[in-house]
């Protein structure tokens, strides 16, 4: 049992750890380890396309975490007074949109989009009062955000539910009774307690969109984000330049995770 | 003369607070009933009540936090059915304090003055926040957090966040239900002398008789929603309306039975075996409906000479001031006496299996329709 266990942790583990390895590789080959050194970090720094993927994946992950932030506490918060039937239907149909693979909603996106821009182009170009220039709707940043928003607007309701579930409604009731009104309340009261929640819940909202790959292909259009960028130039095979891009990408990563988790451990000694 | 009274005056009879036909329903559950009381300004008054009687429903519809399905809830005067929580003069003090945890001690006590508009300025409000703990007894824990508090440290600071306010009405629901029993009497000491050096009239909903006893002007007893009596402890030990009463307040024998007759206030129960027990009706019980006497342990006297009733000592319990036995008697079944130490160092004192006679004063008894 134990051995199995071993293995299994082998496999998940090794074949990062060595990606982790050899972007600090000397040589240039990917399979033969030649001593030590950063170049490839510098390599991939100074490559522009890098540069712009990564300026591209953080703009798309800060936007559609703050946007999921917003809107998945405030969903949250309106579905506390939701009871009943609606209630549940409402939770599957969250638990839903997590579960459901990236693939399913990177394709289906992509085809609602597509169709309403090809709808709705016409229609803008139509009612344009300007003789030239009327915009055309596409692909870009801006589906890239509501793709990812939208999806990680799920796992901030999640999370950020648990942690008012966790919360003495007694305490709302006591700053009403002390004259709090109920702005006042929510200000004052509720938001410092769930604050660990909504925090955690835009780091990991920032952690998905920023390693998204699947959803990102097919909604990026022209906008390649860092996920894509990797996945593109693996094509010309794997360098150690592209290893120091997915460490890096793995750091981040694995720092907001770490610092999510450590919010929400606080936030539950201290609530 | 009625008319005569002056503006003044009839300003300072206006109830407090006041309850009329308030009812509260949740879909077919039925939470309070009809309730009628007004309470008056200064008083300490309880509602006593095993749980889901309805006494909480009756403080949080003062409180705001729930508004009546029918009838009205009066402050001071005003109708205020549809009036927040927090536009209500009243401050209450929660079951399990409520405490703000991610405020400090001192920040908690000030939370309701930061809320006034206009703010009072930062000086006063911590000038008043130290008075506060010093009410309490808790000088200079103003920088400590919520965590870092005993229990019944946490329930002085959620005393002293309610009073800070000077609140027309302090409600406290349950707040001794989560001390042990030695702090829960130095707090009831401590609240009872704190209402009157602050003459703000208390509320309290307990389900603890004797914290509602010790504690209260008035006594508003209930049951299933509704209320069965109000009164001073003392009328409801003395006075109790029915049996649910005379059981919830104090000790009391029963002894089931039939009015055998009911005139010029004084009323006659058949007990078992025919044994008749007169005594006084609070309400009056046609002859012939099935009723029950009341007799208080204290009441009954137990002695060696052949008077009253012939009973067997069953069990005896030292009580310290007094002690207690059981008796049994053929007819009326086992019954408490209690005995006082003068008492039993005259007659002696008497074992288990001992032969001994009960007795009481004539029409002593409190004779108490069914309910």
């Amino acid at each position: 049992m134990r051995i199995y266990a071993l293995a299994v942790y082998l496999f998940l583990y090794i074949p990062i750890g060595v990606i982790a390895l050899f972007s600090f590789n000397a040589g240039r080959h990917a399979a033969q380890f030649q001593g030590f050194s950063a170049q490839w970090y510098g390599k991939a720094l100074s490559n522009p396309f890098v540069v712009d993927a990564f300026q591209t994946s953080l703009i798309v992950a800060l936007t559609s975490a703050v946007l999921a932030t917003l809107f998945g506490t405030m969903a949250a918060m309106a579905l506390q007074s939701v009871k009943g039937r609606l209630r549940v239907a409402f939770d599957a149909l969250i638990y839903i949109a997590v579960m459901v693979p990236g693939i399913v909603i990177g394709i289906a996106t992509l085809i609602a989009l597509v169709t309403l821009f090809d709808w709705l182009n016409p229609l803008l170009a139509a009612v344009w009062p300007l003789a030239e220039g009327a915009p055309q709707l596409s692909l870009g940043y801006g589906s890239l955000i509501a793709a990812h928003g939208l999806f990680a607007m799920a796992l901030v309701i999640i999370i950020v539910r648990a942690r008012m579930a966790g919360m003495d409604r007694s305490l709302v009731e006591a700053s009403a009774d002390l004259g709090a009104t109920p702005w006042g309340t929510f200000r004052q009261v509720t938001l410092p307690q769930i604050f660990p929640g909504i925090l955690a819940g835009f780091l990991l909202a920032f952690t998905f969109s920023f390693d998204d790959f699947i959803i990102a292909f097919f909604v990026a259009g022209s906008q390649t984000t860092l996920p894509v960028y990797v996945f593109s130039s693996i094509r010309r095979g794997v360098t150690p330049e592209i290893n120091a891009i997915g460490t890096m990408v793995l750091a981040v990563s694995l720092l907001m995770l770490v610092t999510a988790q450590a919010i929400l451990q606080r936030g539950r000694k201290a609530g | 003369m009625e008319s005569n009274l002056n503006p003044a005056t009839e300003a300072r009879e206006t109830p407090i607070a006041e309850l009329r036909d308030a009812s509260k329903h949740y879909g077919a559950v039925v939470a309070a009933q009809g309730l009628n009381l007004s309470i008056r300004r200064g008083e300490f008054l309880s509602f006593l009540g095993p749980s889901g009687c309805g006494k909480t429903t009756a403080l949080r519809m003062l409180a705001g936090f729930e508004s009546p399905t029918s009838g009205d809830v009066l402050l001071d005067g005003q109708r205020v059915n549809d009036v927040p929580p927090h536009q209500r003069p009243v401050n209450m003090v929660f079951q399990h304090y409520a405490l703000f945890p991610h405020l400090t001690v001192a920040q908690n006590i000030a939370y309701g003055l930061r809320q006034r508009r206009p703010r009072p300025v930062e000086a006063e409000i911590s000038r008043a926040v130290e008075q506060a703990l010093e009410t309490v007894r808790l000088p200079g824990f103003g920088p400590r957090r919520i965590w870092e508090m005993s229990g019944g440290q946490q329930q002085r600071v959620a005393l002293a966040r309610a009073i800070v306010n000077q609140p027309k009405i302090l409600l406290l629901d349950e707040p001794m239900a989560a001390l042990d029993k030695k702090l829960r009497r130095d707090m009831q000491i401590e609240l009872q002398s704190l209402q009157r050096s602050l003459g703000i009239t208390f509320i309290l909903v307990t389900h603890d008789q004797e914290e509602a006893l010790s504690m209260s002007d008035r006594i508003c007893i209930m049951r299933g929603g509704r209320i069965v009596q109000v009164g001073s402890p003392r009328d409801l030990y003395d006075r109790p309306a029915s049996r649910y009463v005379a059981d919830f307040v104090g000790k009391s024998n029963f002894f089931p039975g039939q009015i055998a007759s009911s005139a010029a206030g004084r009323t006659t129960l058949a007990a078992a075996g025919g044994l008749m027990i007169a005594g006084t009706a609070p309400v009056e019980i046609a002859a012939g409906r099935t009723a029950t006497a009341s007799l208080r342990p204290e009441q009954i006297a137990l002695h060696r000479r052949a008077e009253g009733l012939p009973v067997t000592v069953v069990n005896r319990i030292f009580l310290g001031e007094h002690t207690e036995y059981l008796v049994r008697h053929t007819n009326l079944g086992e019954f408490l006496v209690l005995v006082s130490r003068q008492a039993e160092a005259a007659e002696g004192g008497f074992e288990p299996g001992d032969p001994a006679h009960a007795s009481w004063p004539e029409g002593a008894a409190l004779i108490l329709a069914d309910d």
